[in-house]
């Protein structure tokens, strides 16, 4: 056997098996084990429900993909995906620059803008100089904690946390003054009792280096045919009106 | 010098070069690149870690010793909530007492709004007072026990010689009981420190930003996952021998206890 | 009985305590129980290395005492939390890897496993410590009369070894038993549903933060009291036949 063949043996079999691994493997969907309301948290029967959750199943069906869903720690989803605990991650990731040094993105389905939430006796805005002297709380790992850091480290206390909601918590609790965070969860917050304290002071200025383009799902580098099959289910419930459905039962607008 | 060639043993020597060829590919073949960017972040979660570790260790051991007391001799009304209080501090994980001290008391403050007025708000709204707090009740759980066991343990017999004296008992307790019963527990106290140390990194998820919280920073920023973690552990390591070498100045000053039966 | 909860402000905790949906007592036994899973199954993984790591320790080669030592004196260096991040993902990644280069696909690891690997290694390094001193306890005639009578090392191990060191290894057993149960909670950390993560869940979502954090409290410590008692038996039964310990010292 000489050394050509037994390259041709070796990209054969690591075909066959990711040909299997594709059609036979269950495909494992990483997701933020911490509870991301209306997006995806665990119910009292301890079952996962939400919007992107609906959107993961729609997903694997249109891809004929066998999905099951892994909760995994959001701080540590990444190197989770690239140490092939997970396979791919549905967890309101945002594509960015960042990240796609080291992952890489299906095209997105959701996005929306990134806002300010804040304490309703305050005045501010959702400007370094309206957040002069204040406690911005984010989530770690994230793009608002990126986007904090660069605008508005100068101007405001900067408090990380490691869960949207326990910086949802210390807002209601007074410990921290706003919090950054997604436009729709946010929108969902300040709808329910506790999040009655504060109200969204504004959008932040778009900073698409740092904000990205929209959320996708998050694939290791060069797994072209998970990507791919992913891209064909999103493009797929985006055409028959799947995504429209499960959007109209939780949210009164489009958030593609 | 003895000391010295026991220890270089031929194989050592090689276990040496081996751990050195080990630390060599570690510098010269992972990402260090992320480093000058984060050291002054690193120094500043070093600080507090250490700060942290010496306040909790000092008001946690000044704890501990009426717990002891409360259990080796106090009546018991004051014997029986201590036991309970150790009893439960061992019995939960420090996480969750952690959790349930900043966000459960947390949960509570929208229902009381007068204490957003009060002058402990500043302090309240940060989060290092709580670190502080289940930190040193943790330790004053664990060191309380081990108190309970050295007031036990001290020779009876010189308590009943000083008050033959006449001593009054508080001076018996000053002079006598509580610098035999510190004795007793030094060869634990350096132990404890450790473990003390090893329970520190738990804070950063309340937002603390000690040297725990600032590789999770390294790891989220730059998606770098083993050097930090590496560099952390070889810190801790640094911390703790340091730890344990003062223990053993500290124990070699103190003279040794006299030998019994 | 439900007047007086009312009275306490407490039927709303009970609704939410309760064992069937709408209430999240189901999901924290259910985290309990994967707890004590893990806890038992990292006991175990721990007590192997520790046998090997003591017998090591006590009669093996310089080389393999000096691992040993930089083995047991790193990992109780190091906080756990931080061994349990390295572990966790060296260990998948190794294994993966392994796998992949022996030509096999990528391998399953359950969240259960990956923790009882994690949490044993580092149980491993205590009980050696453990084990090694009950071992040095044992009255050096009783091993030489196992030996003198030509038994072989395996059976002078299991008839003579184990059973001698019981008593003296219970107390340091039954401490590490209490340690592994409570370092569970550290798994909440990288996402595995046991007690903890499961009671930060139940909290995030009905916002009754004290409620659930002291309920997950009460039943650790129902876990600690039940296995102090049940160890507090064990070291008893070791025991038999020995003079008592009490009195004899004091």
């Amino acid at each position: 056997m000489n050394l050509k063949s037994i390259l041709a043996a070796a990209t054969l079999g690591a075909v066959a098996a990711t040909a299997a691994f594709a059609h036979d493997h269950e495909v494992k969907i990483g997701i933020a084990a911490e509870p991301y309301p209306p997006f995806a948290s665990v119910d009292a029967s301890g079952t996962w429900v939400g919007w992107e959750i609906e959107v993961i199943s729609a997903v694997c069906e249109a891809a004929e993909l066998h999905c099951v869903l892994t909760p995994v720690a959001w701080d540590g989803i990444i190197p989770s995906l690239t140490g092939q605990q997970i396979d791919a991650i549905m967890a309101s990731m945002s594509i960015t620059e960042e990240r796609l040094k080291t992952i890489d993105f299906s095209d997105p389905y959701y996005n929306t803008p990134a806002v300010i939430v804040g304490d309703k006796a305050l005045d501010m805005a959702a400007m370094p100089e309206g957040l002069a002297g204040k406690i911005l709380g984010v989530q770690a790992s994230t793009i608002h904690q990126a986007y904090a850091q660069e605008h508005f480290a100068d101007a405001a206390e900067i408090r990380i946390y490691q869960t949207q909601d326990e910086a949802n918590q210390d807002l209601v609790a007074g410990r921290i003054d706003a919090t950054q965070a997604d436009s729709i969860a946010m929108a969902d917050f300040v709808s329910t009792d506790a999040g009655g304290c504060c109200e969204i002071k504004g959008s932040v200025a778009d900073d698409p280096a740092i904000l990205g383009l929209g959320v996708g799902a998050g694939v290791r580098k060069g797994d072209d045919e998970l990507r791919a099959a992913l891209n064909k289910g999103i493009a797929a419930i985006l055409a028959d009106g799947t995504h429209d459905a499960i959007t109209a039962r939780y949210f009164k607008a489009s958030i593609y | 010098m003895t000391g010295w060639r026991a220890f270089l043993q031929p194989h050592r020597i090689f276990l040496m070069a081996l751990f050195a060829g080990l630390i060599l590919w570690c510098a010269l073949s992972l990402r260090w690149d992320w480093l000058p960017e984060y050291a002054p972040l690193a120094l500043e979660g070093l600080w507090r870690t250490i700060w942290i570790l010496v306040v909790t260790v000092v008001l946690g051991f000044a704890l501990a010793v009426p717990l002891g007391l409360a259990q080796a001799i106090g009546p018991w009304y004051l014997s029986a909530p201590a036991k309970a209080f150790c009893t439960v501090i061992r019995g939960t994980p420090l996480l969750l007492q952690i959790w349930l001290l900043y966000y459960g008391l947390g949960s509570l403050f929208p229902q009381f709004p007068w204490i957003r007025g009060s002058e402990l708000w500043p302090y309240l709204r940060q989060a290092w007072p709580y670190a502080v707090l289940a930190l040193t009740l943790s330790y004053a759980g664990y060191e309380g026990e081990v108190m309970r066991g050295a007031f036990a343990s001290v020779n009876k017999g010189q308590l009943e010689a000083a008050r033959a004296f006449g001593m009054p008992r508080r001076t018996i307790f000053r002079r006598i009981w509580l610098p035999q019963a510190i004795r007793n527990v030094l060869p634990t106290l350096g132990g404890e420190t450790i473990l003390q140390l090893k329970a520190t990194p738990l804070v950063a998820t309340i937002t603390v930003i000690e040297i725990y919280s600032v590789s999770s920073r390294v790891r989220s920023d730059t998606f770098i996952v083993y050097e930090p973690l590496l560099l952390l552990a070889l810190v801790y390591m640094i911390i703790a021998g340091i730890i344990a070498l003062a223990f053993k100045k500290i124990e070699d000053r103190v003279p040794d206890r006299p030998r019994r039966g | 009985m439900e007047s007086l909860l009312d009275t306490l402000g407490l039927s709303q905790s009970v609704q939410l305590l309760s064992l069937s949906p709408p209430g999240w007592g189901g999901n924290l036994l259910r985290g309990l129980a994967n707890s004590l899973q893990i806890a038992l199954g990292a006991f175990g993984f721990g007590l192997l290395i520790g046998l090997f790591g003591a017998y090591g320790k006590l009669y093996g080669g310089p080389i393999l005492r000096d691992l040993l030592a930089i083995y047991t004196t790193v990992i109780r260096a190091v906080p756990e939390l931080v061994l349990i991040l390295i572990l966790y993902y060296v260990g998948s990644d190794l294994i993966n890897q392994a796998a992949l280069a022996m030509g096999y696909g990528r391998v399953e690891i359950s969240g259960v496993v990956a923790g009882i690997w994690v949490l044993g290694i580092v149980q491993g390094a205590y009980s050696t410590e453990v084990l090694r001193g009950a071992i040095q306890a044992i009255p050096p005639g009783q091993l030489e009369a196992a030996r003198a009578f030509g038994m072989p090392p395996l059976m002078t191990l299991r008839r003579v070894t184990i059973p001698a060191m019981m008593s003296f290894a219970t107390p340091g057993l039954a401490n590490l038993w209490l340690i592994a149960t409570k370092d569970t909670a550290l798994l909440a950390i990288v996402g595995f549903s046991e007690l903890t993560l499961e009671t930060r869940q139940a909290a995030g979502s009905t916002r009754a933060y004290f409620t659930f954090f002291l309920a997950a409290g009460a039943l650790y410590l129902i876990v600690t009291l039940f296995s102090g008692a049940l160890f507090a038996r064990i070291e008893k039964w070791a025991r038999r036949g020995q003079p008592s310990l009490k009195g004899g010292t004091k």
